[in-house]
């Protein structure tokens, strides 16, 4: 009893080790979302291009992406080359340009190539609010009946994509088939 | 004189620090100026991480403010814009956590150690306490023999 007694501390103290050292590795910056399994949210918005409205009808049929980007942030910058390439690969991507200005939004997809097969203009960030989105990039995985099933924030890299993504996308676009 | 001008440019770059983001929203209800206080101090900005949203200057707090304001022009109840933000955020953005499963180590962890430390207490205390009117009261059997000669010694003598 006693000598058990005298290994607490060392228990203890291992414990809080372990937890701390966890810590060490722990993104701060990474929030779990709230919005996992729930469906996505309304909104009937401009798109991008052209005058088409957008609804939540037209995102579903196929599991996708959706990713928030915006002219103003650099990191979406690093990201795009990347998100073009996966969408030659066929990966369904649909983008939401957050509180952006059209124009300069316009100018980036000629530019840089656009990988979306639709682009939402949420001009006030409003479908940004009810998605919560606190920055950009943000991407979203949506199934094929619109629920979102997992979120990522940051930039996409290849390396992310290969070792952590691609597999989430996979099992969606799995799910899917009959 | 340079004393003073010194005194007053302190003055002036502390007034800065004091409070970092100012709207101008006009309130329909002067009840309503104290809820939003109230409300943007509860909650956290999800962007800059430890700032409530009332002193963020980052465009994600303008946004929730901005919402905030709204709600309440709506009449929404505290509890619902809480809830609206929570249903976005999670329960991230509350500094006054809600007491559920996950966050009762939160709330009862601390007061749990300390009930524990006094028991730790409770217990070394009472153990010393018996051992040492074990030792004063009780003599063995050879203590009290010694003793009696000891005693028969001094009245012999």
């Amino acid at each position: 009893m006693r000598r058990w007694l005298m290994l607490l501390p060392l228990a203890i103290f291992l414990v809080v080790a372990v937890f701390l050292y966890r810590g060490l590795y722990l993104n701060p910056a990474e929030l779990p979302s709230a919005m996992i399994n729930k469906p996505f949210p309304e909104f009937s918005l401009p798109a991008v291009q052209g005058d088409k409205t957008l609804t939540r009808a037209d995102l579903l049929g196929k599991p996708a992406l959706v990713n928030v980007w915006g002219t103003w942030c650099i990191s979406c910058r690093v990201e795009h080359p990347v998100l073009n390439k996966l969408a030659e690969k066929g990966v369904v991507i649909y983008g939401i340009n957050y509180k952006d200005i059209n124009a300069d939004a316009l100018k980036w997809l000629d530019e840089f190539h656009n990988p979306y097969q639709l682009d939402i203009r949420d001009d006030a960030g409003t479908l940004g609010l009810n998605l919560g989105v606190y920055g950009a990039p943000e991407t979203f995985f949506i199934d094929a009946k619109g629920i979102i099933r997992d979120k990522f924030v940051g930039v996409i890299d290849e390396q992310v994509w290969r070792e952590k993504l691609a597999a989430k996308y996979q099992a969606l676009v799995d799910e899917a088939k009959p | 004189m340079k004393r003073w001008i010194a005194a007053v440019v302190l003055g002036l770059s502390m007034a800065g620090v004091a409070h970092a983001a100012i709207d101008t929203y006009e309130f329909a209800k002067e009840g309503d100026r104290e809820r939003f206080r109230q409300l943007t101090k509860e909650l956290r900005c999800p962007k800059c991480q430890n700032q409530d949203i009332a002193d963020s200057n980052a465009p994600i707090a303008a946004d929730l403010r901005k919402e905030i304001f709204r709600m309440l022009g709506e009449g929404k109840d505290n509890q619902q814009i809480i809830d609206f933000m929570v249903d976005r955020y999670g329960d991230f953005v509350r500094y006054k956590p809600a007491l559920n499963a996950k966050t009762a180590v939160l709330w009862f962890g601390p007061a749990g150690l300390l009930l524990g430390g006094f028991v730790i207490i409770a217990v070394i205390v009472r153990r010393r306490r018996v051992q040492s009117a074990a030792t004063k009261d009780e003599l063995s059997v050879e203590e009290r023999e010694r003793l009696d000669q000891l005693l028969d010694k001094t009245k012999n003598d």
